[in-house]
């Protein structure tokens, strides 16, 4: 029993099991942004996304007061539809109005990041600074979560990690085994092909920005209900970008998101946890505190040395506009 | 009826400036309408914020303070986003020039009245800081087609907990070790005397402070209007933008182009933390409620994209939205809350882009015509 407890607070152990939960947002938010990117949307906006629907989950726990469960599967919704709502503005700044999208994704982080929307929001509705009513907390029984290793990693987690879980599945079967999954690919790779074969362009790109922007809400709200259950302006420090960094990272494909999720979520967990065991190593904060970001762009230089777009399943058509009259 | 747009042949110029100006009168209207829905007078707020702004005792002096930094951080964006290439860091390629700036000062400076030879030595240094930190990006772009737009974003991060760190968490150069207040809280060690930049006073408005890094920026502008509307290097620019393969046809050397317009935006950018330092703080503002938390960084890229890339516009608007970043500041409080400003600028810019549609597309009215009804009657008959 002893040596049970030893593993589970050995640092791997520690480290992997809350990399798990630290990756979870990076999860949703990458695979958000899969969508839209197989669509052909390049949405530079997640950050902002993930921040209204971090505000907005928090402030949909704290304002209505019904039995726990209620009350945390409403602010997952409300958390998705503000996602959407964001990713709406650049649906149509993008597809309808053929903005740059490198330049509307910016704009989305500006307007509704950290010194924006969801900083307004947070203020005006007074959500700082207070606990969550409810939070996310583990699903399984403390029996079954002191299991050596696989208790705390695997059934350790909440319902939102779980969920994620299915999400790649159903995520990897729509997009190849469906006839609409096979549909966004090609508007993703060649949206003139597509159109001639009666596809909306149009409409499948709107449909799965949107849908990213929702998955992107629930990503945010990850962290305000349940790694850290509280409203800090901010509080996703650059999750977004890093999510976006991990859609390339997984060459478009659901099931690398999950590794790179994990990966990153590990990384971002071993700061904490060696200034908790007072290891230092050299200047200990500069270093962990840096080496989520240094290891995105580090990653992004391995990936992109030596390999073609095509081979790493870029789509085709990704950040650029469709219009019929000008091919 | 239908709404077409239509590409333009050509872009009539009044419809460069209307565009922008329109985008800042919509962005105003939306916002009031946010403002609405959240349950404040639209009119009341805006005046308090042009008041703080602009108007009240004072306020031209703290709105320049804010423009200094905007117009370096702007023109950083602007001078990379004419390449298309989306260097987003300006705010680390900042912190790291003013990292490199304090160096020089506090190394060279010295007591006694100004010295124009320490403060061109914390120019040179910050240049060289803030262009060393972009061309990280640069170089991997260059060589690794590494995408520029995260990498340059992450290290904004980087560079944000290097300061700190310097400051904060080490007994680094640029941390004051000795005095009383050192031991209480940890601070930044101060300029020597002739290493704090000199400000001028015009007589309007009960005296308006000029600093010296606002000229510096208004040099900086017409410096990189002539280097990108005069020279052979802005045409090359030019051209890479529209077409990589016809400047390669042409004889340019993309790689080259790359490297020198990166080092470019972010020494740009560096001059801007050495005006942190020289100016504002007189010292490495290290903090991470300080320097940190004003996002001059990405707010330069609002004002690069409202000034549609053109240098001297970027210092016209680098004014504005510095003075209504300056109200943001001052009236931050119950009935002004905090994020109202990013607000309005993200909405300026979603305006700004759409507007930018009407420059390059006509929006037409298509009525269609009525088709015939596919009845039966000819057969009928």
């Amino acid at each position: 029993m002893l040596f049970v407890a030893g593993v589970n607070h050995s640092l791997i152990v520690v480290v992997i099991a809350s990399g798990v939960a630290y990756g979870t947002p990076l999860l949703y938010a990458s695979l958000g942004e899969l969508l839209a990117e197989r669509s052909g949307v390049l949405n530079l906006g997640v950050e902002g996304m993930m921040l209204v629907g971090a505000v907005m989950g928090f402030w949909c726990v704290q304002r209505f007061h019904t039995t726990s469960s209620v009350s945390l599967a409403a602010a997952i919704a409300v958390a998705a539809i503000a996602g959407a709502v964001m990713a709406s503005i650049h649906a149509f700044l993008v597809i309808t109005l053929r903005a740059s999208q490198i330049v509307s994704g910016l704009a989305l982080t500006i307007f509704a990041g950290s010194v924006g929307l969801s900083s307004y929001l947070g203020n005006d509705l007074n959500l700082a600074d207070q606990p969550a009513a409810h939070a996310f907390g583990p699903v399984f029984p403390a029996s079954v979560r002191s299991w050596p290793v696989v208790g705390p990693i695997v059934f350790g987690q909440d319902i939102l990690v779980y969920i994620s879980w299915g999400l790649v599945v159903v995520l990897i079967w729509y997009l190849n085994r469906t006839r609409l999954g096979l549909n966004v690919r090609a508007v993703g790779e060649s949206p003139a092909a597509a159109d001639a074969m009666g596809i909306d362009v149009a409409a499948y790109r709107y449909a799965h920005t949107i849908a990213g922007g929702a998955f992107a809400g629930v990503a945010g709200a990850t962290f305000t209900l349940a790694i850290t259950p509280q409203w800090v302006n901010g509080i996703t420090g650059g999750a977004g970008w890093i999510a976006i960094a991990l859609v390339i990272f997984a060459f478009w494909r659901p099931e690398l998101c999950l590794v790179g999720a994990y990966f990153f979520g590990a990384l971002q967990a071993l700061a904490p946890e060696l200034q908790a065991r007072q290891i230092n190593l050299g200047p200990t904060a500069l270093w962990t505190n840096s080496l989520p970001y240094i290891a995105t762009v580090v990653v992004l230089v391995l990936i992109s040395v030596g390999n073609t777009r095509r081979r790493l399943g870029a789509p085709a058509a990704l950040g650029i506009a469709y219009t019929r009259e000008e091919r | 009826m239908q709404l077409r747009l239509e590409r333009r042949l050509n872009q009539p110029r009044w419809l460069t400036v209307a565009v922008p100006a329109a985008s800042l009168v919509v962005a105003f209207v939306i916002a009031g309408i946010v403002l609405l829905v959240t349950g404040h007078n639209p009119v009341d707020t805006y005046r308090k914020l042009f008041d703080a702004g602009f108007i009240q005792q004072g306020a031209l002096t703290q709105t320049l303070v804010t423009t200094t930094p905007l117009i370096f951080t702007g023109l950083a964006a602007a001078a990379a986003f004419r390449m298309r290439l989306f260097n987003i860091g300006a705010e680390g390629q900042l912190y790291l020039g003013a990292t490199t700036a304090a160096a020089a000062g506090l190394y060279l400076g010295g007591p006694g009245s100004t010295s124009p030879l320490v403060i061109a030595a914390m120019v040179v240094a910050g240049i060289a800081g803030g262009a060393a930190w972009a061309l990280i990006p640069g170089v991997l772009r260059a060589f690794f087609r590494t995408n520029e737009i995260i990498t340059s974003l992450m290290l904004n991060y980087v560079a944000g907990y290097l300061i700190t760190y310097l400051i904060f968490e080490s007994e680094s150069y640029w941390r004051e070790t000795s005095g009383f207040n050192a031991t209480v809280f940890p601070t930044s060690k101060p300029l020597p005397a002739n290493a704090v930049w000199p400000s001028w006073t015009l007589d309007i408005q009960g005296g308006v402070v000029v600093p010296l890094g606002l000229l510096l920026g208004l040099a900086t502008a017409v410096g990189l209007w002539f280097l990108y509307g005069r020279t052979r290097f802005g045409f090359e620019v030019q051209v890479l933008s529209d077409s990589e393969r016809a400047a390669r046809y042409g004889g340019v050397r993309v790689r080259r182009k790359i490297l020198a317009v990166m080092a470019i935006s972010g020494g740009i950018a560096g001059i801007g933390g050495a005006s942190q330092v020289g100016d504002v703080a007189h010292g490495l503002d290290g903090d991470p409620n300080g320097l940190q938390k004003l996002g001059y960084g990405y707010t330069g890229i609002v004002v690069a994209a409202l000034a549609r890339y053109n240098p001297l516009a970027t210092c016209l608007v680098a004014f504005l939205i510095g003075g209504l970043e300056n109200a943001g500041n001052t009236l931050q409080g119950a009935d002004f809350p905090a994020g109202l400003v990013g607000v309005i600028q993200g909405i300026i810019l979603f305006c700004a882009l759409g507007g930018e549609v009407l420059v390059r597309y006509r929006l037409r009215v298509v009525r269609e015509a009525k088709e015939p009804k596919p009845t039966a009657a000819p057969e009928a008959a």
